[in-house]
């Protein structure tokens, strides 16, 4: 988004461009638009808008994209340092968020 | 008066073809031996053990089955219900049942739209089709939201796949699309739906209420309907929650902050708690205003690019308040615990909140989190054995 800037340089998003088959799917899905296709390929106008949400890469018919997508929650986050990734809930009754 | 006469019949069938079976049955005025009359009888489509909702119109009745026609206005019950998830009271089990529902007079060739089984999405979206004849198709996402609940995969491939096939969807419309919340992409891959049940996802617009002008232009969708906004509005309905999640913790903490406000060389004074615990709790309520209102209403006002740092900045402005107000009753020590005491705690809520943003990823989060837990936690230890400290020389 133009008038909300997270962090810079931190997003696992990664787009390989030899892979791209041009179908445009990426442009599609992204919220906020990352890609935009040029000349038949996909180009990332604004990469560090990425949330890493991960739609783009569940729908690439190419796979030629990849980020590891994850629960963007403080609290969560705070969990799996403390307890490991699979002792760390999110949801459930007692969940505070979700 | 053609679909009137229909309705009161109750067995007459309508312009599109369909039954129309109202829910609930005319009241009719019984004579009975004595007392006043008798009540209406049940519905004929009350089953035993299932009540039938109040957003539920009537039904159709189909070959397959029964199809539940909903409203597209929200009653107030609906409305309270929405208030009521937003303050964090019942969020957890505010769900409809999956399945499939119509609006409006959906016919064989009306489209598919999809949708969380949250009742607050299922709300927002029949209430901006007023003018549409759709089917409505409700996944079982647990009670959770469109967007999370593509995050953790049950607004997902799966989900959609078994949803269609439970409905018996091929047997309802003539057509193989469905209609998808963008925000669905998260969880769904549109490729593999059409390989498991032959049905092509289209992206819909992210916000329901683009829907009807979706698909009155054919499909198409406009940049505005593919980007996700934060928009002050959309900022405030988040703050009752933040708020109401940090109460139990906020219990805690306000007895540790008695504790700690009683020592001193009596080993422990009941008066000293008592009033000097007052001033640690007004902190407290500051850093909360501060991290759980203030941030997520200023937010992209607020300096700083982290969310931690941001907490900071409204927690200092916050604190400057509070030792304003207690110059007089508390010393330097004392004043330093509270600023510090509430920079913290502002900085940890604001930080916080990136998991209920739209724009934070969660690498940066993490990044984010490394950096500033530590500080946040220092600033508490010392806040605390300033505060003892002061217990004794004050």
């Amino acid at each position: 988004m133009k008038d909300f800037r997270y962090l810079e340089g931190v997003t696992t998003l990664d787009l390989k461009e030899e892979k791209c088959i041009g179908c445009g799917a990426c442009e599609t899905v992204c919220p906020h638009g990352v890609f935009k296709m040029e000349n038949k390929k996909a180009v990332m106008v604004d990469k560090d808008g990425c949330m890493e949400c991960g739609a783009c890469a569940l729908n690439c018919p190419a796979s030629a994209i990849q980020v590891t997508p994850g629960v963007g929650c403080a609290a969560y986050i705070i969990q799996t340092w403390v307890k490991g990734k699979e002792a760390a809930s999110c949801g459930g009754e007692k969940a505070a968020c979700c | 008066m053609k679909e009137n006469s229909c309705c009161d019949a109750g067995t007459g069938t309508c312009s599109s073809g369909i039954q129309i079976q109202p829910a609930f049955p005319k009241i009719t005025e019984d004579e009975v031996c004595c007392g006043p009359p008798a009540g209406p009888p049940s519905s004929p489509f009350e089953r035993p053990g299932y009540r039938i909702c109040g957003f539920v119109d009537n039904f159709i009745e189909l070959k397959s089955g029964r199809i539940p026609r909903v409203k597209s206005v929200l009653s107030i019950s609906d409305l309270a219900g929405t208030v009521m998830t937003r303050i964090g009271i019942n969020r957890n089990n505010y769900k409809v049942a999956p399945g499939l529902y119509g609006i409006g007079n959906p016919d064989p060739d009306s489209p598919v739209l999809v949708t969380a089984n949250y009742k607050l999405s299922f709300d927002n979206v029949r209430k901006e089709l007023k003018y549409t004849d759709a089917w409505l198709l409700v996944l079982d996402t647990r009670g959770i939201n469109v967007w999370c609940a593509a995050g953790k995969g049950t607004f997902g491939t799966e989900e959609v796949v078994r949803s269609v096939k439970a409905a018996g969807l091929d047997t309802i419309v003539s057509h193989r699309n469905l209609i998808l919340p963008q925000l669905g992409a998260t969880g769904v891959s549109a490729r593999q739906v059409k390989k498991e049940c032959g049905f092509q996802v289209a992206w819909g617009p992210i916000r329901a209420a683009d829907i009807e002008k979706f698909l009155n232009s054919g499909m198409k969708a406009d940049q505005t309907m593919r980007r996700v906004t934060f928009t002050a509005m959309e900022r405030l309905v988040l703050i009752p929650v933040e708020i109401s999640i940090s109460l139990k913790p906020m219990l805690w903490i306000v007895l540790v902050v008695f504790i700690l406000s009683g020592i001193g060389p009596d080993f422990f004074s009941v008066k000293a708690a008592w009033t000097r615990s007052l001033m640690g709790v007004a902190a407290l309520a500051g850093g909360v205003f501060a991290g759980a209102v203030l941030t997520p209403a200023f937010l992209p006002k607020i300096p700083g690019r982290a969310f931690s740092i941001k907490g900071a900045i409204t927690g200092i402005l916050t604190a400057a308040g509070i030792l304003l107000w207690y110059r007089q009753d508390a010393g330097l020590l004392e004043l330093s615990a509270l600023l510090l005491f509430t920079m913290a705690v502002s900085s940890f809520l604001a930080m916080n909140f990136t998991g209920t943003t739209p724009f934070t990823s969660p690498t940066g989060v993490e990044k984010e989190m490394r950096r500033a837990i530590p500080v946040q936690i220092a600033a508490v230890v010392l806040a605390g054995f300033a505060w003892i400290g002061a217990g004794f020389s004050g």
